[in-house]
């Protein structure tokens, strides 16, 4: 046996907070009431909470100010800095931390004020880097082109079928009343958007938004107390291979590829048991990376998988049932976004959008470009 | 000039104070050929009047990938596959490594 124990730990409350636009809000504030209204959900308090897993871009030392904010006196914190995908990784390690004792209530919280602070993208306080920087690369949105412009070379991919993952998104996010963008939108609206960097448009990257979200772990054994159905922690895994898009050694390949069956296997499930798949979408192109090194298709395939509405509503695969990073909500990092969806749709609770019968996700971050990868599978009690 | 590990032979950039592969520390530079491939491309686009430029990766004929642009031609035209050599160009008034289309390509 590896990793964690297999549903030794559970989400027991999950909220969002802020969605889409929060003028006058701090992004401290905005994870605050997250984490307030994730332990409200779980029947906690935050005098609960011994662990607290923080992250607010702008703050180097969020792992500090983040407790002395709520009034938490914790006896673990970790801020890890993986972009996108931290809130995974904190996951697993709050996971382990449970098992062991270490700690026994992890709030795992994060905000940004990113839209209505400053209009643009959230500053992570990364390190210049002058083998790239020099040359003027829009970041990110150029590193994601590049990864595009080689897989359409590689597999005759189409900028259609890219736009399609995007349209599947904006259907999701019609019914989802917290979407900010929930207006109709076409292929052809997709492909005769305003091009960013080819051959990606705006409606190929995701929204520049407000926003803040919150998980509250614990014990298998406390969870069943609580009063939200469990949410259980059957795997998860991560894996790294680069920091720069030009040390990315196949620009069609991420590390998902080599994360994905270790976290399946932890889980003990096979992909063709997946009711709903939550996956970290900036971009178009990265669900059809995702998709693939999953392994719901072949390398090279994603494209033709999207087609004809196959991960839209009514489709044989929800995927980013929320209307993902594309047409939800996408306050710069947005890990900890798929997995309070993933906790809604496990626990029933997703309304107009709930995938049927759904016992068993995947709530997948990504952090950089595309350069950490990190999955939960997570499931219903009836999984465990 | 280019990093190379003794040991191995292996070229890498960027550079470094190890080989990235072997963890070797007998690191040496030597002349790079200036000969690459374009491994992908996109081209970011700039409202007039500022003109829009191209992004490449180029995989270098010692075998590591780098960033930069293909200059001397439409950025429109720069294909993935194209074969490239290196010279320096000034970019924001900092020298700086870009490509242009292999003679005869």
């Amino acid at each position: 046996m590896s990793g964690f124990k297999r549903a030794g730990a559970a989400i027991v409350g999950a909220a969002t907070f802020g969605m889409g636009e929060a003028p006058g809000y701090e992004a401290i504030e905005l994870a605050a009431r997250a984490a307030r209204a994730a332990l409200a959900d779980a029947g906690l308090t935050l005098k609960d909470v011994d662990a607290v897993f923080s992250m607010l871009p702008q703050d180097p030392f969020c792992a500090t100010t983040m407790p002395e904010y709520l009034g938490i006196r914790p006896k673990m914190v970790e801020s890890t800095r993986t972009g996108g995908s931290a809130f995974q990784i904190q996951a697993m390690i709050a996971a382990a931390l449970l098992e062991c004792g270490m700690i026994d209530c992890a709030l795992i919280c994060y905000g940004s004020n990113q839209r209505s602070a400053a209009g643009g993208l959230v500053r992570s306080g990364a390190l210049p880097f002058p083998y790239e920087d020099i040359y003027r690369p829009i970041a990110p949105a150029s590193s994601y082109a590049l990864a595009a412009a080689r897989h359409m070379h590689q597999f005759g991919t189409t900028r259609e079928q890219l736009a399609a993952v995007a349209v599947a998104a904006r259907e999701w996010a019609k019914l989802n009343p917290e979407a900010f963008s929930r207006g109709d939108l076409t292929v052809d609206e997709v492909l005769s958007a305003r091009m960013i960097s080819d051959p990606l448009t705006v409606r190929d990257c995701c929204l520049v938004t407000d926003g803040a979200a919150a998980v509250v772990m614990t014990r298998a054994d406390r969870a069943r107390d609580l009063r939200q159905p469990p949410v259980y922690l059957l795997g998860g895994a991560m894996a790294t291979w680069h920091r720069y898009i030009s040390q990315m050694p196949d620009l069609t390949v991420t590390a998902l590829a080599e994360a994905a069956p270790r976290a399946l296997a932890q889980a003990g499930v096979t992909l063709s048991e997946i009711d709903v798949v939550e996956l970290y979408d900036a971009f178009t192109i990265n669900v059809i990376l995702f998709l693939e090194d999953l392994g719901f298709c072949p390398k090279g395939e994603g494209g033709r998988f999207v087609e004809q509405g196959r991960i839209a509503p009514g489709g044989s695969l929800p995927v980013n049932t929320n209307g993902g990073g594309l047409s939800c909500v996408h306050p710069g990092m947005y890990g900890l976004f798929t997995m309070v969806e993933a906790a809604q749709q496990l626990r029933g609770s997703a309304g107009a959008r709930q995938a049927p019968d759904a016992k068993l996700a995947i709530a997948h971050g990504n952090g950089g470009v595309l350069a950490t990868q990190a999955l939960l599978v997570l499931g219903s009690a009836e999984t465990r | 000039m280019i990093q190379r590990s003794r040991s191995t032979g292996r070229h890498h950039f960027y550079p470094r104070e190890l080989d990235p592969e072997t963890g070797a520390a007998d690191l040496e530079w030597t002349p790079a050929s200036g000969q690459g491939t374009v491994y992908s491309v996109t081209i970011v686009r700039k409202k007039p009047p500022e003109e829009s430029h191209c992004i490449v990766l180029v995989d270098l004929a010692e075998g590591p990938r780098m960033m930069s642009r293909v200059v001397g031609m439409a950025a429109e035209d720069v294909r993935i596959g194209l074969p490239v050599r290196a010279r320096i160009e000034r970019l924001d008034d900092r020298p700086a490594i870009v490509f242009e289309a292999e003679h005869g390509s």
